[in-house]
């Protein structure tokens, strides 16, 4: 490994780990306001949809809303099993199989 | 009776670590070919096998990872890296907010530790425990829930290194799409309220609107704004958040 790579590794390591461990680290002496902790029952749906909808409507840096899209229609299809199955292992299962075929058939 | 009290509680402990390991398995199913993708991508962006592994093994956190390799290809500096992951994995602090209640009682050196292997995964899985019955030995639950994801980051990596060297084109073969379906899979279950919808449907669109910022900043505009918004909806229309509160968990 070349000393610059250490460095990186060494950087990324240092701010992933402060900014998981800084509330932690301070748990003992720390009571959050009512309004942050119901604020924060929003945090993971919020954060995972601002991840999954530009993942799949600019897959390649673009906005492509067309059926040549197969991130956005196996995105919207497993959307759809998730919300009739509600089961996460299915909705994966099912999403995967349906994207494989949809884009190599594109 | 001493000896019988502290079997029970080893074997109490042990149960909750697998039960962790299991109620995350259908996330580690999400992260697998995600993980198998980054062995394969990064000795292609100019990652050493060395650092790649070692990036798994030390940073252990998968989107800052990907973005990492990105910036690599792009020929950034090793600190305009380090800043984006900064700004990347600032929703973990929000995720350890949300633990803080749940963890502050134990030692500090197993905060630590917990701190190490808070990914979303884990507190997908986690959260949804913590609203249970008897959380007391609960941090093993987590303690197994990470212990499978890290197990699993770091095999998988070393899977997608030898892959990527014995099949060249494996990188067309739509596994990025894996993050995607296993977030949807996640979302969905919180979709139970107005204030819930309303919170999801302003971070999509506010996604769009700022996908061109660098960094990812937008990710962050875009949470931020859904929560808010989330947070309002509750907090004037109290209807819409009837059944907020009843099923927070994936």
């Amino acid at each position: 490994m070349i000393q610059q790579e250490a460095w990186l590794i060494g950087g990324m390591f240092a701010v992933t780990f402060l900014i998981r461990f800084i509330m932690f680290a301070m748990a003992g002496n720390l009571r959050l306001p009512a309004p942050l902790q119901q604020a924060l029952s929003y945090v993971p749906p919020a954060v995972l949809t601002a991840i999954i909808v530009p993942s799949v409507v600019l897959p390649h840096g673009t906005v492509e809303l067309s059926f040549s899209n197969s991130y956005l229609v196996a995105g919207v299809v497993s959307f759809f099993v998730a919300l009739i199955s509600r089961n996460l292992l299915l909705t994966i299962g099912l999403g995967m199989a349906f994207f494989m075929v949809y884009h190599h058939l594109i | 009776m001493a000896t019988t009290n502290t079997l029970e509680l080893h074997m109490l402990r042990w149960r909750e670590f697998n039960a962790g390991a299991v109620a995350t398995l259908p996330l580690i199913l999400g992260a697998i070919p995600f993980g198998i993708l980054f062995g394969t991508l990064a000795p292609a962006s100019g990652l050493s096998i060395a650092a790649t592994m070692a990036m798994s093994i030390i940073v252990f956190a998968g989107s800052a990872q990907f973005i990492a390799l990105g910036l690599i290809a792009a020929g950034a500096s090793p600190s305009i890296i380090i800043f984006t992951t900064l700004v990347v994995n600032l929703r973990h602090l929000l995720y350890a907010t949300a633990l803080v209640e749940q963890v502050k009682h134990l030692p500090l050196p197993v905060r630590a530790i917990m701190a190490f292997g808070l990914t979303d995964e884990t507190f997908a899985a986690v959260s949804r425990r913590y609203q249970g019955d008897n959380i007391k030995q609960a941090h093993w639950f987590y303690l197994g829930s990470m212990s499978a994801m890290y197990g699993n980051w770091v095999l998988c990596t070393v899977i997608g290194i030898a892959l990527g060297s014995a099949i060249p084109n494996i990188t067309d073969w739509g596994l990025d799409f894996a993050m995607s379906v296993t977030f949807i899979g996640m979302v969905v279950p919180y979709l139970n309220s107005k204030a819930m919808i309303s919170a999801v449907l302003v971070a999509a669109g506010m996604s769009l609107q700022f996908a061109h910022l660098p960094n990812k900043v937008g990710l962050l505009i875009a949470a931020l704004a859904g929560i808010s918004v989330g947070y309002l909806v509750a907090k004037y229309f109290p209807l819409a958040n009837a059944t907020a509160t009843a099923n927070k968990g994936v």
